[in-house]
């Protein structure tokens, strides 16, 4: 069991900072499940039950960081935690963004609480001296405030009141257009990461995509967070993801 | 009652906790893991996901649902189909510390005994499970509701295997120790119950369309145990072969509220979802709680 030795607010979100002296450092884009140690349940619909699977936004000597969106009876508890108490951690989880190997410019793309894993990556190009681009999309301006956590975001929002007025994937164009040998690094709600997979299938890019799925276990046990891919069958996101090459798939969106 | 080593349809196993069918992977646990699970495996038998004749994708997403103090999930059985678990699976599975049961479907009874029969041939199996909350195709019935159906089903495959024939039983029947009895008299060497609740859940939408991809689903987790524990010992009652107890088991406390109802066995299942080293945690308490009440463990 951790702690939460931070707790920070950024606009519309939640920062927390928990030490996991003993745990394995993570890599970018992939992810930990989530419970408050105390409470966890009694919300709404009596809920949480299971445990919640979040990107890690940093891991570094205050600990490791994640990035809230009050978003249900989970994340709503999550919000709550103030320092000092207890969490429940289990990960690092997943195959992260591979971007070894290559000299090509990385265009990072990220849509509300999607620019989390998107920071790690970006401070690890960053050292390793890449060119890298960063540009995040966000709902409104209260919002938008989670772009402080990239250097150098390009933002966009969708009511215009912050940054481009209009969806993310339109500034995700022009780069694409001014640069098209780069890779793309996004991760965003499902409508977002399609129209970022479907531009750079149309461009001819290369394009990591990191899912969202819901979760109950975040280690292959329970075969609930499969996403279908092209060709037929599924994928999990927890294990054969979150972090996926576009390729892969025929689309982002949930089956109608 | 012991907190240590058990005997089981002639099976020592070290302890009385396993893995309820289909919630624990131990394959992609050992990759995630890595190789020291083998050292703190959590469970004293390790039980397959069910094996169905043919390969199935499992039901389209979404196949989650959180429920109060519970799951309900709609996931399909996915699996290999029986070479791909018998040519892959198995020889990797062999590398657990503990002996593997291998669960299977079909919905005739020549598929069942068609899986039967060629897991028992397998040296790496020790026992083999029926997964009969499954329709049948030719009456409609589901194989596990009713005495009659399971009857005809268990007398048909006993002269197949010597091996242990452990039948899960489901909950959504009338008269679940009925089912029990007809399963022990036609050959069972065990019982494992409960299977999940059928359950539906709400689309969030408000619509009052289902929002699993595969319609209805079942449910699992603590808001099921009080009525498991009434079946166990339902059950108990009424046969003499051993149990397997399941359903919502969190804690030790709720092991021993298992063991006291009659299971021999305690499996584990939603709640190695929440905490992928449950088994080892639920089986320490299970023994402090056995130790401070006078029970003597090995």
């Amino acid at each position: 069991m951790l702690r939460v030795a931070a707790r920070r607010e950024l606009g519309a979100y939640v920062v927390i900072v928990a030490p996991d002296p003993e745990g394995p450092a993570p890599e970018p884009g992939q992810f930990y499940m989530l419970a408050a140690g105390e409470r966890w349940g009694g919300g709404e619909d009596e809920r949480p039950h299971l445990p919640r699977a979040l990107s890690v936004l940093r891991a570094g000597a205050d600990g490791l960081e994640f990035l809230l969106d009050d978003v249900g009876p989970g994340t709503a508890r999550l919000c709550e935690l103030r320092p000092g108490d207890p969490l429940w951690v289990a990960g690092p989880f997943g195959r992260g963004f591979r971007v070894g190997g290559d000299e090509r410019a990385v265009l990072l793309c990220g849509g509300g609480v999607g620019a989390a894993p998107l920071a790690l990556l970006q401070d690890r190009l960053r050292q390793a001296g890449r060119a890298q681009r960063a540009l995040l999309g966000f709902r409104d301006g209260e919002h938008a405030r989670g772009a402080d956590l990239l250097h150098g975001a390009r933002v966009a929002t969708d009511d215009g009141s912050a940054g481009h007025h209009g969806p993310v994937t339109e500034l995700l164009a022009a780069e694409l257009a001014a640069e098209p040998q780069a890779l793309v690094c996004a991760c965003g709600p499902p409508a977002m990461l399609e129209a970022v997979r479907a531009l750079c299938a149309a461009r001819g890019a290369r394009a990591q995509l990191a899912l969202e799925a819901g979760m109950a276990c975040g280690f292959g046990a329970c075969f609930g967070c499969v996403v279908p891919v092209r060709g037929g069958g599924y994928l999990r996101v927890c294990v054969d993801g979150p972090v996926v090459d576009g390729e892969l798939l025929e689309t982002c969106l949930a089956p109608a | 009652m012991s907190g240590g080593p058990v005997a089981f349809c002639g099976l020592e196993l070290a302890h009385p906790i396993l893995n309820g069918s289909g919630t624990y992977d131990a394959l992609a646990a050992l990759e995630v893991f890595g190789p020291g699970l083998l050292e703190r495996f959590p469970f004293a038998a390790f039980v397959s996901k069910t094996i169905t004749l043919e390969p199935r994708a499992g039901n389209p997403p979404p196949r989650l649902y959180e429920a109060p103090a519970g799951l309900i999930n709609s996931i399909g059985l996915p699996n290999k189909g029986l070479h791909g678990y018998l040519e892959e699976d198995l020889p990797r599975l062999a590398a657990l510390p503990v002996p593997l049961i291998t669960n299977v479907m079909g919905s005739t009874v020549a598929e069942v005994a068609a899986l039967v029969e060629a897991a028992s041939a397998r040296a790496e199996v020790a026992a083999i499970e029926l997964n009969v909350s499954c329709p049948n195709v030719r009456t409609g019935l589901d194989l596990g509701a009713d005495p009659h159906e399971l009857a005809g089903l268990v007398a048909d495959l006993r002269p197949r295997t010597a091996k242990p024939l452990i039948v899960k039983l489901t909950p959504n029947t009338a008269d679940v120790a009925r089912v029990a009895q007809a399963a022990e008299a036609a050959g069972a060497d065990a019982v494992s119950l409960i299977n999940t609740l059928r359950a539906f859940a709400p689309h969030p939408d408000g619509s009052g369309a289902p929002w699993l991809g595969g319609g209805s689903g079942g449910m699992s987790g603590p808001a099921v145990r009080a009525v498991a524990l009434a079946q166990v010992a339902a059950v108990a009652r009424r046969v003499s072969i051993p149990i397997v107890g399941m359903g919502g088991v969190c804690s030790g406390r709720d092991a021993k509220r298992f063991l006291d109802a009659g299971a021999r066995l305690v499996a584990v299942g939603t709640e190695s979802f929440r905490d992928p080293a449950a088994g080892l945690r639920i089986r320490r308490e299970l023994e402090e709680i056995l130790a401070k009440s006078g029970v003597l463990t090995a």
